[in-house]
């Protein structure tokens, strides 16, 4: 039997005002277990607390009943106190009677008589509470990033810095993302290679991090603190730690009409390839779809020019394994595809872009060398229309586009208008768009000086159809505020894409069990206070796989990031939540629907041996719960048949006893 | 009348058991009575030549016994499945309660099971044989002179007048041929109900379930129903009973056993079958997979091993509980 104590807290006049707390204290004397009752202006005080103590040492309590406002609010006090006084800090329970019940009554005797029901149903629980504790895991001191972006970079940086090692893991055969193929960044214009390249090479030179590029999450297992992670290192047929990037071998290569990715095909590469100029790591890479030697096993030419000796073609795809206590997911975005966007006549002609494929045309490194020239006939477009939105905000069209902002195209459009109007003043430039939004630090003045100083004709309205016509392209559009259907002869027309996750992501929350939006965003913890967690534990969110962003936001996103996860590492062990669902094993059906369920994975299957009720031997296969990773949802709990699975501290006869004194 | 003969089903089992590929045989065996077929371990020859029925009253779903006998018996279990009872099969795969490697899975055609309860209606009590003939069921009782021919078609069972599936799902040898999944109209009963007002409803429900003896006979036979410890079995449940003490409590029992199975159930029916008062059992079953198909999309439980019941699968777009509050009757 528990010696119970009820403490019946006033809250000054938040609760006292509604609720009379001497006849709630009174009348919570009567209920089993209970031997001592009493109430105090403020619990949560040094003196309130003091109370409990005392009172814990004087009538030998083993429960606490603490009559107050929210367990969100002061749970966790409350347990300290009890733990100081030598109780387990998991016999004491919140009755809610501010939040609850005094802030949304107001006649005395009402509220008094629930309150009198909470205080109740508190008891009732506590006399079948058990002590917990919370049970340890070791934290590996290592973190994953998963994509080698500027937000993966930032991450894995600061991270770095803390003095833990970091891995990187990219797809491509370099890091820096898509930052690396933009030309101007707004709103100050300052050169997108120029501030990213040289943390390209803070991350190469960092010990602390390596980089695997060209390379994939293979499988990931475990939980928190303790991640086995295998990582595909796809075969590059170029022995990595030798290869200088002299790029020799690049310019002997017979194969050299291979579109180029990083131009986003508007120019060729060759077969071996180094992707650009400040490319991290600088190594040659071989694309086997295209190399003469690993299809038909003849030309070897670039084996012959490498005095290196870097050139392995039989070189297999690796895997490496590794642990990790913390995984960061920066696996970026992509412009959609335009395939769909019939209207404005993308697959017809060469001169409608992407706002991507505008950044690689202005770009000194790209395939014209920075010169505005239309890729049709190379020559300087004097009419050029950028058309904002394609994809996006798109709610009646969501088999085309999306539903949702993606937030950078009016600020890079700004941008890209303004560019082309300081370099060729000659150039008229129009820009259709829903709405012109520019909430960020010197966003507003960007667009207005776009507007003002360099005159881009802004239209609101949007652009009906794009017709290829001679060298022209006719554009029919609306302008709303004028009212009336404008025909402009364009010589480019420039598609702000909306932007959508890589497709990578969707696999790999599946391994990382963490959620997703219907978009293929990862969600965050919670979308205001904890928004670059995951909800599953140990997995972080940097970047565009969380929502669009743009760079400044997506930089203060990646150190957020990294500051959980040294907050996590520098942990060498972690306490878990005791409130974790635990299967009686003599129940147990090994039926998976617990596993089913469950959203973090944390159950799994064992064979074990058990004797019958018939004194027989069997082998049977029992559901186990890892405390770590377990969450306290009790989703398992309900779907469990036989009642195997119960949830620690929130027992199925807890709650049923709270929910007999309610109803007595 | 069965298509394939007794002959074919026991020469089967005979070799099997001879050549030591199976340690016995689950079959239906005779009982008290020529209706009364009864679940048989076989583990002899003789034992199967003598004992072993083949008829129109094998209705008994073997899948169950399966959980516990391959605990009990070392090596292979010859099992005689109908194509109703391989969905319950792999819905009992689906859950791991067997291992399928102890199992050799031998699918039997059915024609459809008769219903004792039909054929008393018709022919009277004191039956004391049966004959099978190309007529019908020739019954003779203690009470009249003449022996009584009833159609099959009059003594079919209920779930076999509307069998959703003539096909085996699952089997590692067919006697005989597998048929097709059917369209039956077995939701027209459940709409009957659904069309019913909230009070003549629970009038009807009232009215069945107040028969109830709590016999437990629907959970004992439900392949559905194969926990280690029934909630009602379990004194720390909160739900455990043996007898109802009130009207509402026998409710209960009949609800909280609908939303135990509910997603799992294969609609095989067996409850309805054993039911000593009649009480049609099945269609609390079948209002709740028609709701799953309705809200979620069509689903069979067992039609595929390993498939996941809508009930513990979370689609992004899934119905919402408030569209579903918005679908509830209106009257």
């Amino acid at each position: 039997m528990q010696r119970i104590g009820v403490f019946v807290c006033w809250c000054g006049s938040n609760i006292a005002g509604t609720v009379d707390v001497h006849t709630v204290a009174e009348a919570l004397k009567s209920e089993p277990g209970v031997v001592f009752s009493t109430d105090y202006q403020y619990m949560c005080s040094q003196a309130g607390q003091d109370i409990i103590k005392n009172a814990i040492k004087e009538h030998n309590l083993t429960g606490i009943v603490v009559c107050s406002c929210s367990p969100r609010m002061h749970e966790a006090t409350f347990r300290k106190t009890a733990a100081a006084a030598g109780i387990n800090p998991y016999m004491v329970e919140i009755a809610n009677i501010r939040e609850q019940c005094s802030w949304v009554h107001k006649d005395m005797q009402t509220g008094t008589e629930k309150a009198i029901i909470l205080g109740k149903a508190a008891v009732a629980k506590v006399n079948l509470n058990t002590p917990l504790t919370p049970g340890e895991s070791p934290v590996t001191k290592r973190a994953l990033v998963i994509g080698g972006g500027i937000a993966g970079i930032q991450t894995a940086l600061d991270i770095a810095d803390a003095g833990f090692p970091v891995d990187i893991v990219e797809t491509k055969p370099t890091i820096g993302g898509k930052m690396a193929q933009l030309d101007k960044t707004f709103p100050t214009l300052d050169c997108a290679a120029c501030i990213l390249t040289p943390k390209m090479v803070d991350v190469a030179q960092n010990e602390n991090i390596r980089i695997f590029s060209y390379s994939e999450v293979q499988e990931i297992k475990g939980f928190v603190g303790n991640f086995d992670v295998t990582i595909k290192k796809r075969a590059r047929f170029v022995k990595e730690e030798i290869c200088t990037g002299c790029g020799a071998c690049v310019e002997k290569c017979p194969m050299k009409k291979i579109p180029n990715e990083f131009n986003l095909g508007m120019d060729n590469r060759h077969a071996i390839y180094i992707p650009f100029a400040q490319a991290v790591p600088k190594v040659a890479t071989i694309d086997p779809n295209a190399c003469n030697m690993l299809k038909k096993g003849k030309c070897g030419i670039c084996s012959k020019v490498c005095s290196a000796g870097a050139i392995d073609y039989t070189q297999k795809d690796e895997f490496i394994s590794e642990k990790y206590g913390a995984i960061v997911v920066a696996t970026g975005f992509n412009p959609i595809s335009m395939e769909k966007f019939d209207e404005y006549a993308y697959s017809q002609s060469k001169d409608v872009i992407t706002s991507l494929e505008f950044e690689r045309l202005t770009n000194a490194a790209g395939p014209t060398a920075g010169k505005l020239l239309r890729p049709s006939d190379l020559k300087h477009p004097h009419t050029i229309v950028f058309v904002q939105c394609v994809g996006s905000r798109c709610a009646a069209c969501a088999e085309k586009g999306k539903e949702y902002c993606s937030k950078i195209c009016c600020m890079y459009t700004a941008k890209h208008a303004m560019l082309v109007r300081d370099k060729y003043p000659d150039t008229e430039v129009y820009v259709f768009y829903i709405d012109v939004r520019t909430p960020g630090k010197n966003f507003d003045e960007f667009y207005r000086r776009a507007v003002e100083e360099y005159g881009v004709k802004y239209v609101k309205g949007m652009v009906g159809k794009v017709t290829p016509e001679g060298d022209k392209l006719k554009v029919q559009a609306s302008d709303l505020i004028a009212n009336k259907q404008l025909h402009i002869d364009a010589d480019l027309v420039v598609l702000a894409a909306a932007i959508e996750p890589d497709k990578s992501a969707r696999p790999l929350a599946t391994m990382l069990t963490a959620s997703m939006d219907t978009n293929d965003f990862f969600t965050e913890a919670h979308p205001k206070l904890r928004p670059v967690e995951s909800p599953t534990a140990g997995v972080f969110l940097s970047g565009a796989c969380q929502g669009p962003k743009d760079i400044p936001e997506t930089v203060s996103q990646a150190s957020a990031a990294a500051s959980k996860v040294i907050g996590l590492l520098v942990k060498d062990k972690l306490t878990g939540n005791p409130c974790v669902a635990s299967p009686n094993e003599l129940m147990c059906n090994g039926c998976s629907t617990c596993e089913r369920v469950c959203p973090y994975g944390a159950i799994t299957y064992e064979d074990k041996e058990f004797m019958m009720p018939d004194r027989s031997k069997a082998i049977r296969r029992v559901a186990q719960v890892n405390p770590a990773v377990c969450q306290g949802c009790g989703a398992c709990t309900v779907a469990c048949m036989s009642g195997a699975m119960d949830l620690r501290g929130f027992m199925g006869s807890q709650i049923i006893a709270e929910v007999d004194a309610i109803c007595k | 009348m069965q298509k394939i003969t007794r002959d074919v089903l026991v020469n089967k089992a005979v070799s099997l058991l001879e050549a030591g590929e199976v340690k016995a045989v689950l079959g239906w065996g005779k009982g008290e009575f020529s209706y009364d077929v009864t679940p048989t371990v076989f583990e002899s020859a003789d034992e199967l030549r003598e004992n072993f029925v083949w008829n129109d009253f094998c209705g008994a779903n073997f899948s169950k016994y399966l959980v516990s006998k391959t605990r009990k018996i070392q090596g292979k279990i010859l099992v005689f499945l109908k194509p109703c009872d391989t969905y319950s099969f792999n819905q009992l795969l689906t859950e791991h309660r067997f291992d399928r490697e102890k199992v050799y899975a031998v699918g039997v055609p059915c024609e459809g099971m008769a219903d004792i309860a039909k054929v008393k209606a018709l022919a009277g009590d004191g039956i004391s044989a049966i004959d099978f003939t190309d007529a019908g069921l020739v019954v003779t009782t203690l009470y009249d002179d003449e022996p009584k021919t009833i159609t099959y078609a009059d003594a079919l069972a209920e779930r076999c007048v509307n069998c959703k599936s003539k096909k085996h799902v699952a089997y590692d040898e067919l006697l005989g041929e597998s048929g097709e999944v059917l369209e039956s109209a077995r939701f027209d009963e459940v709409e009957k109900i659904e069309a019913m007002t909230a009070d003549e409803r629970f009038a009807f429900w009232q009215g069945e379930l107040s028969r109830c003896i709590r016999c437990n006979a629907c959970r004992d036979v439900c392949p559905a129903c194969t926990c280690e410890k029934c909630v009602f079995d379990n004194p720390n449940s909160g739900a455990e009973n043996k007898a109802p003490a009130t009207s509402f409590e026998e409710q209960m029992f009949h609800i909280i056993r609908a939303f135990h199975v509910a997603g799992r159930c294969t609609d095989c029916g067996e409850c309805s079958r054993v039911c000593p008062q009649n009480i049609p059992l099945h269609l609390l079953n079948r209002k709740f997979i028609r709701d799953i198909d309705n809200f979620y999309g069509e689903y069979q439980a067992g039609a595929e091993v390993g498939s996941r019941a809508p009930l513990v699968d979370y689609n992004l777009d899934d119905l919402e509980a408030s569209d579903v509050f918005d679908r509830r009757d209106t009257e």
